[in-house]
């Protein structure tokens, strides 16, 4: 399988995301990435369309639905949401579309903050094994993977993408 | 080391929070880093999240307590927990069978963490070796001994303040003697790594074996303050002295109170903590409390965040593990 560099994907992404904006009509959204590897692909995202707040960050950690397996994450950052999301247009943005239980939890956290007129989800990479009924509005590329394989971002500087093959045990 | 087993899991993650001593730098650093991530809640329009959705958090007190009970029910709270508040009256007899029973009690009601203020020494750590496995103990304070999470409170307020811990001088003021606060205090302040923690009050009020704690102790607050980045007021506490170990308030404020004049001989910069509640006029003047170097109303304020960090960090996974599933749920999904 070939992957195409972060770069590409990002202007893939770039130019869908102005397509979907002007589309409806939205002016001004705001951008908000999911930690670690969103934020890294937000942030690269945030410069191209030129966006006037500064970016949002969130950990989803405390609204993560296996807290009772696994307990704590001993490496939650802050959510930062630098702005008021009542009546905003959100692009929620994430590295990796895989189980869908991500961008669930990023959902609820964003709506503790506050109602939003809309959100867009964009990812760098959409891959094969949904289990809850999410989708994205933009992807970088998609990828059918099976459950073995795990396709990873590594950042920040430079970004690049790595497929591993999970050995089982 | 039997105590260290009971606070931890067999990962080594904590399982109940009992006392400081004994537990390591990095996990007293993870504490403070989840608790700064909890800060972010209150930011928030909805001040909840939902970690603890469905646990039940029971606020044990046998003795009587306002600013903790209150901030851990906060906290609880803010954790989406259900709370329970029980105040049990201290009965001098049968107090192992009472407080036996009452734990039959509540875990036969199903919940999920204690939390334990005791006016006696060891009872949370003894609730902790009887209650059931899946239940939690925090320890509120108990006796003379301990107090972990204001310990953590003020760690987290001196960390806000001066970033780092390996060169302050931290000064500690008063009733050393009577305080669960400050013992639990020179635990972390030494295993975060604080070259210099100093003791300052009457002899009467400092235990005669201090400096095994690796203190350095002193018995004239001018001296004392000479130089140091935090101090700690500690308050005075009448109740649990039992003999005349002061001549009286006005004395004590005389020799022991923090002034403006006195508080001028520690660095510029310097913070000034108080676990509360204040006596004014006795352990400081109140120009000093209310002062620009007084921290103490954001001591208040921290405890929301450590008390959340220290209940969501004791309550993971309990039971049977899922050693597959944990592995692929480390990696994003």
């Amino acid at each position: 399988m070939v992957l195409e560099t972060p770069d590409i994907l990002l202007a893939s992404m770039a130019s869908q995301l102005e397509q979907q904006l002007s589309k409806g009509r939205i002016e001004n959204p705001a951008m908000v990435g999911i930690h670690t590897g969103g934020v890294w692909v937000a942030t690269a995202l945030h410069q191209r369309l030129a966006l006037e707040d500064p970016l949002g960050t969130l950990d989803i950690s405390f609204y993560r639905d296996d807290f009772s397996r696994i307990g704590m994450s001993p490496e939650v950052k802050p959510s930062q949401l630098p702005f008021n999301i009542d009546d905003r247009h959100i692009i929620l943005v994430d590295d990796v579309l895989y189980t869908g239980r991500t961008v669930r939890a990023a959902l609820n956290e964003l709506f503790d903050y506050g109602r939003p007129a809309s959100i867009t989800l964009a990812v760098l990479i959409v891959r094969s094994g949904r289990e809850i009924p999410i989708c994205a509005d933009v992807a970088g590329t998609e990828l059918d993977l099976d459950s073995g394989q795990q396709i990873k971002l590594k950042g920040p500087q430079p970004l690049s993408l790595e497929l591993v093959e999970l050995t089982d045990g | 080391m039997k105590q260290r087993h009971l606070q931890l899991d067999h990962d080594k993650r904590l399982r109940h929070f009992l006392t400081i001593e004994g537990l390591k730098r990095d996990l007293l650093v993870e504490i403070l880093d989840t608790a700064e991530s909890f800060t972010g809640v209150s930011h928030q329009q909805v001040k909840k999240v939902p970690l603890l959705r469905g646990k039940t958090v029971v606020n044990l007190f046998f003795e009587a307590s306002t600013r903790t009970r209150t901030t851990f029910e906060l906290a609880a709270k803010r954790l989406s927990a259900d709370v329970l508040n029980i105040n049990v009256p201290a009965s001098a007899t049968n107090k192992g069978e009472t407080l036996l029973d009452t734990l039959r009690n509540l875990e036969a009601m199903h919940c999920d963490m204690f939390i334990v203020r005791h006016q006696n020494s060891g009872a949370a750590h003894f609730i902790a070796e009887h209650c059931a496995p899946h239940i939690s103990v925090l320890n509120a304070g108990d006796g003379r001994h301990a107090h972990p999470t204001q310990a953590m409170i003020d760690m987290f307020t001196i960390r806000r303040h001066k970033q780092e811990f390996h060169n302050l001088s931290v000064a500690i003021v008063g009733d050393i003697m009577h305080s669960r606060v400050a013992r639990s205090q020179i635990h972390a302040l030494s295993t975060l790594g604080v070259p210099d923690i100093r003791v300052i009050g009457p002899r009467t009020l400092i235990p005669a074996n201090a400096d095994t704690l690796g203190v350095h102790v002193y018995h004239d607050l001018s001296q004392g303050l000479q130089g140091v980045d935090v101090i700690i007021m500690l308050r005075l506490q009448r109740e649990r002295m039992s003999s005349a170990l002061l001549p009286s308030e006005h004395e004590y404020f005389r020799l022991y109170g923090l002034t403006k004049e006195k508080l001028a001989l520690a660095k510029n910069n310097v913070i000034v903590m108080h676990p509360g509640p204040i006596n004014r006029g006795v352990e400081m003047d109140s120009s000093v409390a209310d002062g620009e170097h007084s921290v103490i109303l954001q001591q208040v304020s921290h405890g929301i965040s450590i008390r959340m960090a220290v209940m969501s960090m004791t309550m993971g996974p309990r039971g049977v593990r899922h050693p597959k599933h944990t592995q692929q749920s480390e990696l994003k999904t």
